[in-house]
């Protein structure tokens, strides 16, 4: 993987009131790779996903994406450049059924353009384009999964419509906030090649995770947070056997245990 | 299980895949087209007919008034349900489209059949301009300014003596003909009534009604928020604006009572009684209340006590409304039988 | 010299009008559009205890602000804990409430210029050449031992500390024991009683009036939100920047343009800072 830089974060700092989330953290997104960006609680991961997404202002620090300094533009316009995010907390239209969930990012002026995932061009019926893109990404279409009030749905599939938000947009760069957290086994087991099949497509990822096994699984690098701060990139195991790394984020005894089931 | 016949089982099925496709298996009986039909038509047919049952002018005038407060009952109705903003001045756009109009036809010499749909448009931008600075903000800021823009707006006439100050803009023409008077606002009432509850089930109405449910998740989705708020409030100002321009040239008169509250309460009100999120429930409030409210009309300021208290009662003990009501017990008819 | 007295005056006479509706929303996220209608409320309360029942003043004065937290207290507990939390109902409801009150006290006849209360102390006297009477320096000093009050109460009281939590974070104080829906209940009742205070002091300088109740509602609103919501301080200082800025305008452009200094005020907190100007609420900051 050794894409061209697709987003360029340049010593970023985020204060709220007195206290420092982020301190003048930078990185690169080639074009392409999966970068897993790990660290305990409180380290400041999900406050990168909202500097980059523009939910937030940076206080320091630039963001770029292809060249182009989208630091602190509306949220609305970096999505509408193909960066595209999850919430952690996932955030569907609770009174709409599934597919309809899909029109409203099929709607705005960026998949009117592209025509949504697979379009090329003008867009059909919103709706079916919906269901399409919802199939793909593991909803069963002859089912009523995808007919179905979405305040129904169990975190499995409210996660996939996460993505199938972004995937609605025909995004260049996604950022997945823990797309893995709060699912099963057997969910995360169907979830992975679904990741592995986006980064086929030629989308790039970034993915906030709790869950180290299968990020390892799937992300070529790994960024390591901790109090707001960069402490190490590099790949799963350079970054597994990293001391500081095992101090600041694992305590000094669980690493042996992370490492025999890793 | 066990005591449910194969037949009343394939029945059960059967019901359950009509309900999911109401729409196509509607057209295939008479009865199933009038059970969609009938409560459209009863509404059209009744609402047309009503002037005609009327004994005098002054019930006529009753009715245009019921439909001058239906549009504003309509539009309090799409802002606060279909688009998520609770707006508490219906008089704020009545007294913009009224001194709006009132001026184009005074000032400018329009006629009045040209001066409503040039007051509906000026009014709508003027007022989503002046509702702007609210809108990118969540919470309860849009409620309070709309209060207080009628207060600030009447005195302002008052204080500087502009536009008529206290005695008003008179000498406004009114209508061509007393039969466009009164069908006038009721074809509007129906037309807006209709072509709403359209708008609200199109990809833009459900890009509307996301900025209600999630706007995080609409300006994830490369939507700009603002844009579409803005986008729903002229919509309804410019309803509202035509319901004051109308309302201004059958009085023939603009004046601060255009501002008055009850151009604010009483809309409110009946929304909650007829059943809000419905669209309909608004114009069945209203038949209700200005009747109701025109009773009154000798106790002065009382019949604002009595909307307030309804309003207080539905809101707090009863916030389901009568159509919601209605509509669910119609639902429950057995209109399946024959398969 | 004028403008520093009366500005001063104003300022706090807006503090004293702003105060209890800044505690209700502070504490319990109600936007309280029943504010000026408890206000004008009280007033009539007082009027009818010193005219029918012909009571001692400084009785009357003790007995309508309890009587005011009581319909306070009791307009939240009948009606509006019903629809805590739902921001559209609790709008609509408080309005509703609003309008009761205030046309109500219309119809009955509460007009024109023969409900007055009486002043505390007649007579007036000059500060630096200007001619002040006693009642407004006596809004003066009880808007300053207010604030002092309130703070003493908020910090060092158990029930201020309560209400104080409850500000913050509404669940964190539910699981340190304290209940949110009696304390929203208690803060009701103390804005209604100093909304009653408000009154007392401030209605003696004019007529009782039922559109007053309007203009209460709307100065208390500027107040709040130019101060930056659930700030006290940031209210005080806010009752200060409209307060001058209202006596500028009419000295130098007409009194016609008072309230629309208050609507200006709003409109550009909320282009400009929506938070307000001391407010510490960062989420209102975020914008959508």
């Amino acid at each position: 993987m050794t894409g061209q830089p697709i987003l360029q974060v340049q010593e970023v700092t985020k204060t709220f009131g007195g206290i420092i989330a982020l301190n003048r953290v930078s990185f690169e997104v080639r074009e392409g790779e999966i970068l897993g960006i790990i660290g305990p609680n409180g380290s400041g991961k999900t406050t990168v996903v909202n500097c980059i997404t523009g939910f937030v202002k940076v206080t320091a620090g630039r963001v770029f994406f292809r060249g182009r300094d989208i630091t602190s533009r509306p949220p609305h316009q970096i999505a509408g450049l193909g960066v595209t995010r999850t919430f952690q907390i996932m955030r569907p239209y609770y009174s709409l059924p599934a597919y309809k969930n899909l029109v409203i990012p099929l709607f705005s002026p960026r998949a009117r353009r592209t025509g949504g995932w697979r379009g090329g061009g003008r867009m059909g019926d919103r709706n079916t384009v919906g269901i399409d893109i919802l199939e793909e990404i593991g909803f069963e279409r002859d089912s009523y999964v995808p007919y179905k009030v979405t305040s129904t749905l169990p975190t499995g599939y409210l996660k996939r419509l996460e993505l199938a938000r972004c995937l609605a947009l025909k995004p260049e760069l996604i950022i997945c906030d823990e797309v893995f957290s709060g699912l099963s086994m057997s969910e995360i087991a169907s979830m992975v090649p679904l990741i592995e099949r986006l980064q086929m497509e030629g989308i790039t990822l970034i993915m906030i995770e709790h869950r180290l096994r299968e990020l390892f699984q799937v992300a070529n690098r790994v960024m390591v947070l901790n109090f707001g701060e960069k402490l190490v990139e590099g790949s799963s195991g350079e970054v597994m056997a990293d001391a500081r790394v095992r101090e600041a984020y694992f305590g000094s005894e669980a690493v042996e245990e992370v490492m025999v089931h890793a | 299980m066990s005591a449910e016949t194969p037949s009343r089982r394939r029945e059960r099925i059967d019901r359950g895949i009509k309900v999911r496709t109401a729409g196509l298996y509607a057209l295939m009986s008479w009865r199933e087209l009038s059970y969609l039909i009938l409560p459209r038509l009863v509404l059209i047919v009744g609402l047309l007919g009503l002037p005609m049952m009327m004994p005098g002018m002054y019930w006529k005038r009753v009715i245009s008034i019921v439909c001058i407060y239906a549009l504003l009952a309509i539009v309090f109705d799409f802002l606060a349900h279909f688009v998520g903003l609770v707006s508490l001045g219906g008089a704020f756009f009545v007294g913009t489209g009224g001194y709006l109009s009132a001026i184009l036809n005074i000032k400018l010499g329009l006629p009045p059949l040209l001066c409503v749909p040039g007051a509906t448009l000026l009014g709508g931008a003027l007022c989503t301009l002046l509702l702007l600075p609210c809108l990118p903000l969540r919470g309860v800021y849009f409620a309070i300014v709309t209060l207080m823009y009628p207060l600030l707006l009447a005195r302002v006439i008052e204080a500087l003596n502009i536009l008529g100050g206290t005695d008003g803009i008179m000498g406004i023409d009114s209508f061509p003909s007393a039969w466009i008077e009164q069908y006038l606002v009721i074809v509007l009432v129906l037309v807006f009534l209709f072509g709403l509850r359209r708008l609200v089930n199109t990809d833009l109405g459900l890009v509307l009604r996301a900025v209600k449910d999630n706007d995080q998740a609409v300006r994830a989705s490369a939507m700009n928020v603002t844009f579409y708020k803005a986008l729903g409030v002229f919509i309804g100002a410019s309803i509202g604006c035509l319901a004051g321009a109308c309302l201004v040239h059958i009085y023939m008169w603009a004046g601060i009572s255009t501002f008055a509250l009850d151009f604010s309460v009483l809309p409110i009100a009946a929304t909650v009684i007829g059943g809000s999120g419905t669209l309909v429930g608004p114009l069945l409030g209203c038949l209700i209340l200005v009747p109701v409210s025109e009773l009154l009309r000798d106790f002065g300021t009382l019949r604002i006590v009595f909307y307030s208290l309804i309003l207080l009662g539905f809101t707090v003990f009863r916030s389901e409304g009568l159509m919601v009501f209605g509509q669910r017990k119609y639902h429950q008819f057995e209109r399946w039988k024959s398969i | 010299m004028d403008i520093l007295i009366y500005g001063t005056i104003n300022s706090v006479t807006l503090a004293l009008y702003a105060l209890g509706f800044a505690l209700v929303y502070g504490v319990s996220r109600l936007p309280n559009f029943a504010h000026g209608a408890i206000y004008v409320l009280s007033g009539f309360i007082a009027w009818s205890v010193i005219n029918t029942l012909g009571l001692n003043h400084l009785l009357a004065i003790v007995i309508t602000m309890v009587v005011t937290a009581l319909i306070g207290s009791a307009i939240y507990l009948i009606f509006l804990i019903r629809v805590r939390g739902m921001a559209i109902s609790e709008i609509i409801a408080s309005y509703a409430i609003a309008l009761a009150i205030l046309e109500g006290l219309r119809w009955k006849g509460f007009k024109g210029m023969t409900y007055t209360l009486p002043v505390f102390i007649e007579g007036s006297t000059s500060i630096a050449g200007v001619s002040v009477d006693y009642q407004r320096l006596l809004v003066v000093g009880v808007g300053a031992a207010l604030v002092a009050f309130l703070w003493v109460f908020t910090h060092h009281t158990r029930i201020g500390l309560a209400l104080r939590g409850m500000a913050q974070d509404e669940r964190a104080a539910l699981m340190l024991g304290i209940d949110s829906d009696v304390m929203a209940v208690v803060a009701m009742g103390l804005g209604s009683m100093l909304a009653a205070l408000a009154a007392l002091m401030l209605l003696p300088l004019g007529n009782i009036v039922v559109e007053s109740g309007y203009n209460v509602l709307i100065l208390a609103i500027a107040v709040c939100i130019v101060g930056g919501i659930g700030s006290w301080a940031g209210a005080v200082m806010a009752a200060f920047l409209i307060g001058f800025a209202q006596i500028l305008t009419v000295v130098y452009l007409g009194a016609h343009y008072q309230m629309v200094v208050a609507l200006l005020a709003i409109i550009l907190t909320l282009i400009l800072k929506p938070s307000g100007l001391f407010g510490q609420q960062k989420e209102l900051e975020e914008r959508v």
